[in-house]
């Protein structure tokens, strides 16, 4: 199986890449960890004229914890590099259990985090528990930065709001007061399978009632969306298996699941009410689900 | 990496550094080349093997600056100056590796297709982590696929393996 011809350029800077992808108008990919794109090649999915690697970039690939700015994430970490991070692990261990839960080593040991987002493929994992802990994305461009919410990244499948000279360069998740956070998946297999449902909550409950919370739903729409009617039947409540139960069945209702090879919309809007009562516990550190979360 | 004079548009070949198994090779790749092709076809190291090409199977994984990767997923230009490991390269002074020793031992060689690739994830994982547990083991080659389905021979090796290399040997 052999890559079309395609132009190469691996430029020193960020500014000389944005350069270099405006001057190519659209003909033009980014290429971090390729695990995604050169699969997306090789199938005759995508032909574009140049590829523009980022591996001569320095940086762009830091974990580090910025006071006053909160967990800010290289777009070029890799999975692995999620996987290991003792900031990512102190802070929000949800995001490392999420990469450890993605393909297999070897592809994890490539893959990057902002590759997983700018594909914007509607089952992917990192999204949703991006989302749900109200991440934000950092894109250059050839005139300079902009930051957007996550949340509004994401326009279709595999389609973004991403300019074509624009490269996403970090992922910020600002300080919160969670009290937890989580991310469950279902896939056919243990290893390597996408995942037919996904679901991320974080969660904030001051003394006995929920001040906060997020869920975002991954796979069973366009792009992960969040479950806003399950949100707010969770606010300014004491959390009880029935309000559980209530809370799952609401998001089942808000997703818009497709049938296909993996699932069938009944199936997946049914796996969306139980995985959401899972995810929830698991933030909540309630026993009873831990177990079966991902790893 | 730079670009070697006299060629031009898409059939531009580039002159790359590699260093597999402790050697040095400067070759001329083009832009589209993966490393799994220059492995096999420019430096005759058959055995990195090409199963799926999408980066589902690990019959193609080789050792990237010591960690496993999908050499069908890799361009040879983007590994211009780093270290490549393949199975070639495992055996030292004609004899075998542990790992390799165990595979032997525990009739995990099977077929023989997914071996190479096997054999390097074990080796990976025994040196980030010399006691893994068996989920551990399953999971280090969760990405080398076997199609003779024999998966309880070769993780009997890595955890012998370990043990092994545990007493010295």
């Amino acid at each position: 199986m052999y890559l079309p011809d395609f132009d190469y350029y691996a430029p020193a800077t960020l500014k000389e890449a944005c350069f270099n992808l405006a001057r190519l108008d659209g003909d033009a990919k980014v290429l971090a960890g390729g695990t995604d794109l050169l699969p997306h090649m090789k199938n005759e999915v995508i032909a574009p004229k140049a590829l523009v690697s980022l591996k001569e970039i320095q940086g762009m690939q830091e974990i580090t914890y910025v006071p006053g700015r909160g967990v800010v994430i290289g777009a070029k970490a890799t999975h692995n590099a999620l996987v290991r991070s003792q900031v990512l692990r102190d802070r929000y261990p949800s995001i490392s259990e999420t990469a450890h839960s993605m393909a297999n080593y070897q592809i994890r040991n490539r893959g990057t985090i902002g590759g997983n987002i700018v594909s914007a493929v509607p089952s992917a994992d990192l999204p949703p528990i991006l989302m749900a802990l109200d991440a934000s994305v950092v894109m250059a461009g050839p005139h300079g930065t902009r930051t957007i919410p996550l949340e509004q990244f994401f326009v279709g499948p595999r389609c973004s709001v991403i300019a074509c000279d624009e490269i996403l360069t970090d992922i910020v998740i600002p300080d919160q007061a969670a009290t937890g956070s989580a991310y469950f998946k279902f896939g056919l297999r243990r290893s390597g399978a996408l995942a037919v449902v996904g679901v991320a909550a974080s969660i904030v409950v001051n003394e006995t009632r929920v001040a906060q919370a997020h869920v975002v739903l991954g796979a069973v729409a366009p792009t992960p969306v969040r479950a806003f009617k399950a949100e707010q039947l969770l606010i300014g409540n004491s959390v009880t298996e029935a309000l559980l139960e209530e809370v799952g069945r609401a998001a089942a209702d808000e997703c818009k699941p497709i049938s296909d090879i993996r699932g069938s919309e009944e199936y997946r809007r049914d796996m969306v009410r139980v995985f959401t009562k899972r995810a929830l516990r698991k933030a909540l550190h309630l026993p009873g689900e831990q177990k079966r979360g991902v790893k | 990496m730079e670009c070697i004079e006299n060629n031009t548009g898409r059939d531009k070949r580039y002159a790359i550094q590699l260093i597999v198994n402790g050697d040095s090779y400067n070759i001329a790749v083009k832009a589209n080349t993966l490393l799994v092709n220059v492995l096999r076809d420019q430096l005759n190291l058959t055995g990195t093997k090409k199963g799926c090409e999408l980066g589902n199977c690990g019959s193609c994984t080789v050792l990237l600056d010591g960690e496993p990767v999908d050499s069908c997923l890799i361009l040879a230009i983007e590994a211009d100056g780093h270290e490549i490991i393949t199975v070639e390269g495992v055996a030292k002074n004609s004899q075998l590796d542990t790992v390799q020793q165990a595979f032997i031992d525990n009739a995990a060689v099977q077929c023989g297709f997914c071996t190479p690739g096997m054999i390097l994830s074990a080796k990976a994982l025994l040196t980030r982590n010399p006691h893994p547990t068996e989920t551990e083991v399953r999971e280090a080659i969760a990405g080398n696929f076997c199609r003779c389905t024999g998966y309880v021979n070769i993780v009997k090796a890595v955890l012998a393996a370990a043990v092994t290399k545990d007493r010295g040997a």
